[in-house]
């Protein structure tokens, strides 16, 4: 493990068992998160994204296993970590937001009950302290009367609103990093930037790193410090923002680029989508996953999974396009 | 809530007004009366009994004269048994069906309950398959058949336990068994499935996400949630069970209210006929506005309309 | 990041020609779309605890309808001499045609106090029994589909006056109605079998026909309760806007999109309602009101046997397990169906 990471992710395996078989959904997944730095992790729906996230505060869901890899949390080492110490963790030192505040808050109890049930559990505050402690988290999320709103049920408030309060509860204790499962996807979208400026507010405020799970590259560019691209459970791309954006790599990550609209292009170029359909995760192929629906297809693709590509600073990509480039110049060089 | 209440009310009257017209004529139409069947009787008899009970005017008279008796809370004498009033013998049998009724519905619950939430927390494993077995096999016995077989069983070839009357604590274990044991397994099924629901729900996820332990997670979190289904089935049940079973109650010699109904509706004993169902009615219109307050507290979301 | 240096994998000019669509597409697999029907239909057929219920219920079935017609007793046949034998026992009149080198087929549950062969009573009965329980079920799911789909789909004051009706129904307690009913329809439907070109009413029976006429009447409120609710939140659903944008009929809308919708739910409560039609059933047997007199059904036989408890016990077991069985069956089948046809579990 890198002791400069508050985060490790280093090979990380992991699969689904169904009765239909192993659903490997990582398939050696590394990414690392440093302290104060936003990390977004691009990639389209079961891609794996919010797998590995969750696997970081050991949220996997049933019947998925975490079949090989090392997983690091300042410091410790989370694989070995049992039901209790990890328990201690969530919600404390991690904390996370969901994507839709709609059902991700029980309907059954009022916001200010669901506020405090944290705080009460991970600090040793009593119940009047924790309820001004609620009520403070609510102003700092930008919540107008607090009072009136910690006795309110959630169906009493909007999409908006109910994603502030989860927010709330998320930075309740003052996490060192923030997970957020494309937490505006179900937002509207002038709501959607408020949540977000939010956010990044708040980080600099408390000091915590953040991994942001999205498959909008918008919401990344204007957020996230690094970004790693995942496709089919593999990471096919890592690098700096600007990395990413302006000298993009690998094919899937040039395909997603050309997909989003871009309003400063003066030309009015056309979006092109990315044609076919994910793989089969049941039978991963053993080539390179996107290699079936890649324009620029190699033989080579089908059979093998391309290694990672070092090109600049912590700029790494996995495609056969990259070897065949230094396979060529190298036989120039020999000849 | 006080408005909610009025208009609760009012909708009861009216509902308990409609039955209690329905039955009066469908009651009526139905060929055969009260004193037919007394072969001992004379015919000059018969005409003297029908005229004291007001039976021999024209039936809408008939309707107006008894509906103006009971706003005034007299539910008549008895037609077939002499001198009872009809609330005396609703007043005598109910509390026999209620007693047997509600112990039965509460032992359906307290066991349903923690069993179908047990299944749910061990999905897959062989605590919910032999969870689910007793349930399904326990939904299929209808109760006719756990009264007789349990009846031959514990009863006759065993002889341990009592099998007629209520005269004794042990003399409720069979009737409560028959009573209790499809409910219990409905509500056992019921409780699992509402519990895998929950358990997969967002909220869940997010109390884990929080740190909350497993047994916070069940008790505070899921087990208000699920609970819900279970008491929309439970007020229609207490509301049957209460009224007392007919099988029940004549296989164990139970004179509860549900033998008495039947009896009354065989014999065509008008008033006690109607005195029933009247009460009756409305002890199912009192139970379910019960449970709806009951949800409301129970689920914000719900709004009473 | 594991680094290595990928040009020590022996790499050749020719992995890097572009790959060929045919070949790329050998790698894509497509799962063959598959039809809402077919896919349930797989579904339960993979399902062990389904099929063996469905087994179960079809041996039932062919006991019930097949082999009384082969058997050598018919169910309302008296035979002299043999009142009251126990299982497998013969009369004297019976052992001496058998010294005599006669057969004569055993009796496999005895008889009963008038000298029917009970084994062929019991398949009588549960040929009543799942005639009742699967008659008084369609009559539920589809009175009570369509009331309920109508009542939630149009909302409103129909909505309102439809569920008041169903609110007053369900009040009204059911054995009053049931017994009054049946009562109330005895004469007539008597006299209506007189008529020529009613006399199938003698065959069916006054009190099976008045017992299907109380479901017909009563029981489909729960069913309609339940496809009303369902409706209401289906029918806030975007498929349902779009079917109206393309300007499909209520009607339409209702069956195609609203009811198929609800299958689950539906196949569920009708495979529920079978076990209470056939208890209904019995307790109606039970108060002389069931099937008519020699003709049995497992209700009636069960109440029967209550008499003679102490000494022929298994005359109250075999129609007590048989109709225990017989929903079990059903109760099963039905979950399966409903894993099997709920497109929400689709994985």
């Amino acid at each position: 493990m890198n002791n400069d990471y508050l985060v490790d992710i280093q090979d990380e395996r992991l699969s689904f068992f169904t009765p239909a078989g192993e659903v490997k959904a990582l398939g050696g997944v590394s990414m690392y998160v440093r302290e104060g730095e936003v990390l977004g992790i691009v990639g389209e729906s079961g891609s794996g994204k919010s797998v590995t996230a969750y696997s970081l505060m050991g949220l996997t869901a049933h019947p998925g296993k975490l079949v090989g890899g090392d997983l690091y949390f300042n410091g410790h080492h989370i694989n070995g970590m049992n039901e209790r110490e990890m328990r201690k963790m969530r919600g404390n030192e991690v904390s996370i937001i969901f994507q839709d505040p709609m059902t991700s808050l029980n309907p059954v109890y009022t916001i200010g009950r669901q506020i405090r049930e944290v705080i009460l559990l991970h600090t040793d505050k009593n119940r009047q302290q924790a309820n001004d402690r609620a009520r403070e988290l609510l102003r700092l999320v930008g919540i107008n009367e607090p009072d009136k709103r910690l006795k309110q049920y959630p169906h009493e408030l909007s999409g908006g609103m109910r994603q502030r309060v989860m927010i709330a509860i998320a930075l309740a204790c003052e996490p060192k990093l923030l997970i957020a499962d494309e937490p505006t996807t179900a937002l509207d979208v002038t709501i959607q930037a408020q949540i977000l400026e939010l956010m990044m507010d708040l980080k600099k405020q408390l000091n915590m790193s953040i991994i942001l799970i999205t498959h909008d590259l918008g919401v990344v560019a204007g957020m996230c410090d690094r970004i790693a691209v995942m496709y089919a459970g593999k990471v096919v791309e890592s690098g700096t923002t600007d990395e990413i954006f302006y000298n993009p790599s690998h094919e899937y990550t040039k395909g997603l680029l050309q997909s989003v609209p871009n309003l400063n292009d003066r030309d009015h170029k056309r979006l092109v989508p990315i044609e076919g359909l994910p793989v089969d995760m049941l039978n991963p192929p053993a080539g390179c996953p996107f290699a079936p629906r890649c324009r620029s297809c190699m033989k080579i693709c089908l059979e093998r999974m391309p290694e990672y590509t070092q090109l600049e600073g912590a700029h790494y990509s996995a495609c056969w396009l990259l070897d065949k480039a230094k396979f060529e110049s190298q036989g120039k060089a020999q000849s | 809530m006080a408005k909610y209440i009025i208009k609760r009310v009012i909708l009861a009257v009216v509902t308990v007004f409609v039955v209690a017209t329905i039955t009066f004529f469908l009651m009526n139409l139905v060929p055969g009366g009260p004193f037919i069947t007394e072969k001992s009787i004379s015919v000059q008899a018969q005409e003297a009994l029908k005229e004291k009970f007001g039976l021999d005017k024209p039936l809408i008279v008939q309707y107006k004269n008894y509906m103006l008796s009971i706003l005034q809370g007299d539910f008549g004498l008895s037609l077939r048994q002499r001198g009872r009033t009809v609330s005396d013998i609703i007043g005598s049998r109910f509390p026999i069906s209620a007693r047997l009724g509600g112990i039965s519905m509460v032992v359906a619950v307290v066991i349903g309950v923690p069993l179908g939430s047990v299944a749910a927390l061990n999905r897959g494993k062989w605590g919910d398959k032999v969870i689910t077995v007793i349930a399904t096999c326990g939904a299929a016995f209808p109760s006719f058949v756990i009264c007789t077989v349990g009846m031959y069983i514990f009863g006759v070839h065993l002889g341990w336990l009592p099998t007629m009357g209520l005269t004794a604590p042990a003399n409720y274990i069979l009737p409560v068994f028959a009573l209790s044991f499809y409910p219990m397994a409905y509500i056992t099924r019921l409780m699992r499935s509402s519990m895998l629901d929950v358990i997969g729900q967002d909220y869940m996820r997010t109390a884990r996400a929080k740190g909350l332990s497993q047994a916070n997670r069940l008790f505070r979190q899921a087990l208000r949630n699920a609970i819900l289904p279970v008491i929309t089935y439970v007020g229609p049940m207490l509301a049957y069970l209460l009224a007392g079973t007919f099988v029940v109650e004549k296989i164990f010699v139970i004179p509860g209210l549900g033998g008495q109904f039947v009896s009354s509706i065989l014999n065509r004993d008008y008033t006690v006929i109607m005195g029933t169902t009247i009460f009756l009615a409305t002890l199912v219109i009192v139970i379910n506005a019960l449970v709806d307050i009951a949800y409301k507290f129970i689920d914000p979301r719900v709004q009473l309309k | 990041m594991t680094k290595k240096n990928p040009l020590s994998l022996q790499l050749k000019v020719e992995d890097f020609l572009p790959a060929t669509d045919a070949e790329k597409q050998s790698l894509v697999q497509m799962r063959p779309g598959v039809s809402f029907w077919k896919d349930a239909m797989r579904r339960l057929s993979k399902n062990k605890v389904a099929m063996v219920s469905l087994a179960v219920i079809v041996i039932i079935m062919l006991f019930s309808f097949v082999v009384p017609s082969l058997y050598p007793y018919k169910y309302e046949q008296q035979v002299k001499g043999s009142e009251n034998l126990y299982p497998l026992k013969y009369s004297q009149q019976e052992q001496a045609r058998i010294d005599a080198g006669e057969k004569v087929f055993p009796h496999v549950l005895g008889t009963d106090d008038l000298g029917r062969d009970y084994a062929v009573r019991v398949m009588m009965g549960s040929r009543i029994s799942l005639l009742v329980g699967l008659i008084a079920s369609a009559l539920i799911l589809i009175i009570g589909s369509i009331y309920g789909a109508v009542a939630g789909f149009f909302g409103g004051w129909a909505d309102m006056i439809m569920m008041r009706i169903v609110d007053i129904i369900y009040t009204v307690p059911d054995i009053l109605m049931i017994i009054l009913i049946s009562f109330a329809i005895s004469e007539p439907m008597k006299n209506l079998a007189n008529q020529p070109g009613f006399h199938w009413i003698q065959t069916v029976g006054v009190n099976l026909i008045s017992i299907f006429l109380v479901f017909a009447l009563l029981y489909w409120v729960g069913m309609a309760r339940i496809v009303r609710s369902q409706v209401l939140t289906l029918k806030q659903n975007e498929f349902v806007t779009a079917a109206r944008a393309l300007g499909a009929s209520s009607g339409r809308i209702i069956g195609r999109h609203l009811l198929t919708n609800c299958i689950g739910i539906l196949i569920v409560t009708t495979t529920l309602q079978i076990p209470s039609a056939i208890f209904t059933e019995s307790f109606l047997s039970f108060l002389g009101l069931g099937v008519a007199i020699p003709m049995p059904s497992l209700g009636s036989l069960a109440s029967d046997a209550l008499n003679g408890l102490t000494s022929y016990p298994y005359r109250l077991l075999a129609p007590a397990l048989l109709i225990s069985l017989i929903i079990l069956s059903f109760n099963l089948f039905g979950d399966g169906l409903r894993d099997a046809f709920d497109p929400k579990l689709k994985h």
